[in-house]
């Protein structure tokens, strides 16, 4: 390419950004791999896990970013500011490092209740004592009306690696078993019955919590955890889907093992989705090496985010980066990556 | 949920698979005339299950699937003026129309928004009174009674600015077309489950005596779909054709009268066209006359719109039954859900989707 000359844009299949780019699916897949690594391709990023590690002065640390864009900023059992705290600990919890220290940077809408901007607040310092990190640094914007949705923030998290693990998306081994840490769905449905004005039967409240306690735990029984993800856009399917990819294996599961709450089954039933894509703020899927799936399982369950814990399938050599889920009545189908946003069906 | 596992269990499924192994000994093509069946059957496997000498086509009965190319665009047109807050199921939003679909749409700055009940857009209505308040209307009998329920208290409450882009399909001529069709396969009906529900089932005894083809409506569990198999087998081996109910728990006879009502009072039949398949006499629902002023074609002057299917797809041919989607050169190559060229690779309860969703590429085994 002669100097100056600019790369061409890359062909995302779409003119503009459509809200499926942001769903955790294909299409965010598309759009992180064909633009944004594409463009930013480095040996860090180019792992594709929700944080990186990073090794100065001999110090392993894990380094992380999200921003949250939920509607409403209030929602059962939790709100924007708790999930903003606790995001970001899981991600850096995901790698197995202790989770230190949160930037956080407002961007607020004009109009605004500050009552509602106090309460977000209050609940972030809430979460993050109990997640023992410190707010250490951040930025305030404030928007036009209408330019924004009351209020998004963004967290940076820096976590330390005390332990030699090397945990990646990249590290699954035929043999190795799949855990999931307990029921799934309850975020994503609670979000959308308050969204959507839908009541069910039964109360479906958020499951947004941290983490880095329970996979305090799971290491110290065992450091044979090969990956672990919290499976929050996307849910359960997308994140066992990314694993196979990077891994280069098949996964095979077991449906009926799959732990979902009745009124989220209910919920899900009525609008047509499937709960193995909705999303989860406080579960973690972990893969780790069959000689110590049982112990890191009991100990899953010894703790309370992890009472539900469960083995819902194995990793296999066979059929490399698909995930095959055996039915409840024993017949077979593929478990892909969610396409865009869910969307409920007709009928 | 507890209602439901039962229709999930396990050990009936078996059971029911034994019995359809026990009684079938020829060849047999069934069509499963509902989407939700199909999205039913690959979600859980059941054509995985089934002897291989049965075999499972699919019908026309996904509404989404069937609604023209031309009421796409025309809602695109709708959607996108300023003035218009476009209603619309969830699944619609992704059917593509000649150039886009009703996503991008918004993402151009449309207001479109997704309802869970045709009254949503009454409420809106009424918050919104400098805006006109469309609803896409599309579904078969199911959907027709709460879709007739908006127009009718509109009309009573004096709301005018609410309409309705109508797409309404009809079953029961679906089935007498692909039953008159030279190039027909299918030898027996799992009858839709919802569509019965409302409109109970004595139209498919007339069809079934008429066509000699037994007919057996059946709900949307793979237990349900299982049983619905074994009694059409059944009665295909016996030689018989005739109207069975495997939903007992759901469908009457009579259907639910109330709904039939209200839907006669608002809507009028009439000829409809179906997505890849063209005109069906007496296969749709309008607008009566004394209803038009909610004819969303008629108050945004859409009418002209007129556009035509891309050739390469055979959707036509896979709603009709005459061939399934892998027979297609362009599934899952040319044509996936995030590109899909016709419909019935969009919605999920689409035959193309749901074989490319749930893996149907080639046979897959667990433990293989």
């Amino acid at each position: 390419m002669m100097p100056g000359e600019a790369c061409p844009v890359p062909v995302l299949g779409h003119k503009q950004i459509v809200l499926g780019h942001g769903s955790g699916g294909k299409l965010t897949q598309d759009l992180v791999e064909k633009l944004f690594l594409a463009n930013f391709s480095n040996d860090y990023l180019d792992r594709l896990d929700d944080q990186a590690v990073l090794e100065v002065n001999g110090s392993r640390l894990a380094f992380t970013t999200d921003s949250f864009v939920v509607t409403p900023i209030f929602f059962p059992g939790g709100d924007i500011g708790h999930l903003a705290i606790n995001g970001t600990v899981n991600d850096l919890a995901m790698s197995g490092a202790t989770p230190r220290f949160i930037a956080a940077a407002f961007i607020l809408e004009e109009g605004l209740v500050s009552e509602d901007l106090a309460r977000v607040v209050q609940s972030m310092r809430q979460a993050a004592e109990e997640a023992g990190v410190l707010l250490v640094t951040g930025d305030t914007k404030v928007v036009d009306r209408g330019k924004g949705d009351q209020v998004f923030i963004t967290t940076t998290g820096l976590g330390v690696l005390e332990r030699p693990v090397k945990i990646s998306a990249d590290q699954a081994r035929p043999g190795d078993r799949v855990l999931l840490s307990g029921t799934i769905g309850d975020h994503g449905m609670a979000i959308m019955s308050r969204r959507e004005g839908l009541e069910f039967e039964g109360p479906i409240e958020s499951d947004t919590a941290a983490l880095h306690t329970l996979v305090a735990g799971m290491l110290d029984t065992s450091e044979q955890i090969h990956c672990l993800r919290d499976p929050t856009r996307g849910g359960v399917a997308t994140i066992l889907n990314e694993i196979a990819a990077r891994s280069q294996v098949g996964m095979e599961l077991e449906g009926r093992s799959v732990p979902v709450r009745e009124s989220v089954k209910g919920a899900c039933e009525i609008l047509g989705l499937d709960p193995l894509y909705v999303a989860n703020e406080g579960k973690l899927v972990a893969v780790v090496a069959p000689e110590v799936a049982d112990a890191v399982l009991e100990r899953m369950r010894s703790h309370p985010l992890g009472r539900h814990s469960c083995c819902i399938g194995q990793v296999v050599a066979a059929h490399p980066r698909r995930v095959l889920l055996k039915t409840e009545i024993g017949g077979t189908r593929v478990l892909d990556v969610m396409l865009g946003e869910p969307l409920p069906r007709i009928c | 949920m507890k209602y439901l596992d039962e229709y999930r269990d396990a050990d009936l499924a078996r059971r029911l698979l034994k019995e359809i192994q026990q009684v079938q000994r020829r060849p047999w093509v069934l069509m499963e005339v509902c989407g939700g069946q199909t999205h039913s059957i690959v979600k859980y496997g059941v054509d995985d299950l089934l002897p291989r000498d049965i075999e499972l086509v699919h019908g026309p009965g996904c509404p989404v699937c069937v609604t023209p190319l031309e009421l796409i665009d025309k809602a695109h047109a709708i959607a996108a003026r300023r003035d218009v807050i476009f209603c619309s199921f969830g699944d619609m939003l992704r059917v593509p129309g000649s150039e886009c679909d009703l996503l991008t749409v918004k993402s151009r700055g449309a207001d479109v928004r997704v309802v869970y009940s045709p009254l949503d857009c009454l409420k809106l209505a009424r918050k919104h009174p400098e805006k006109q308040v469309v609803f896409f209307a599309i579904g078969f009998e199911t959907t027709a009674p709460a879709n007739a329920m908006l127009v009718w208290r509109a009309k009573q409450e004096g709301i005018r600015n609410v309409s309705v882009l109508v797409s309404h399909v009809l079953v029961p001529p679906a089935i007498e077309a692909i039953l008159d069709s030279p190039w027909n396969r299918v030898q027996g009906f799992l009858g839709p489950g919802h569509v019965c529900a409302i409109m109970g089932y004595r139209e498919y005894e007339e069809i079934s005596a008429r066509y000699k083809v037994p007919i057996v409506i059946t709900g949307f569990e793979p237990v349900d779909l299982l049983e619905g198999v074994l009694m059409t087998i059944r009665q295909l081996e016996e030689g018989q054709a005739r109207v069975e109910n495997q939903y007992v728990r759901a469908v009457t006879r009579e259907g639910n009268q109330a709904a039939q009502e209200l839907v006669a009072k608002v809507f009028e039949v009439g000829e409809r066209k179906w997505r890849g398949v063209g005109p069906i006499p007496n296969s749709g629902y309008r607008l009566r006359e004394e209803f038009s002023g909610f004819d969303a074609e008629r108050r945004f002057d859409v009418a002209a719109i007129d556009t035509q299917e891309p050739s390469v797809c055979i959707s036509g041919e896979v709603l009709r039954g005459v061939r399934k989607p892998h027979d297609c050169p362009a599934f899952g190559n040319d044509c996936t859900p995030e590109h899909p060229l016709g419909a019935t690779m969009v919605s999920s309860e689409g035959a193309c989707a749901a074989y490319y969703l749930y893996g149907r590429r080639q046979k897959t085994t667990v433990g293989g």
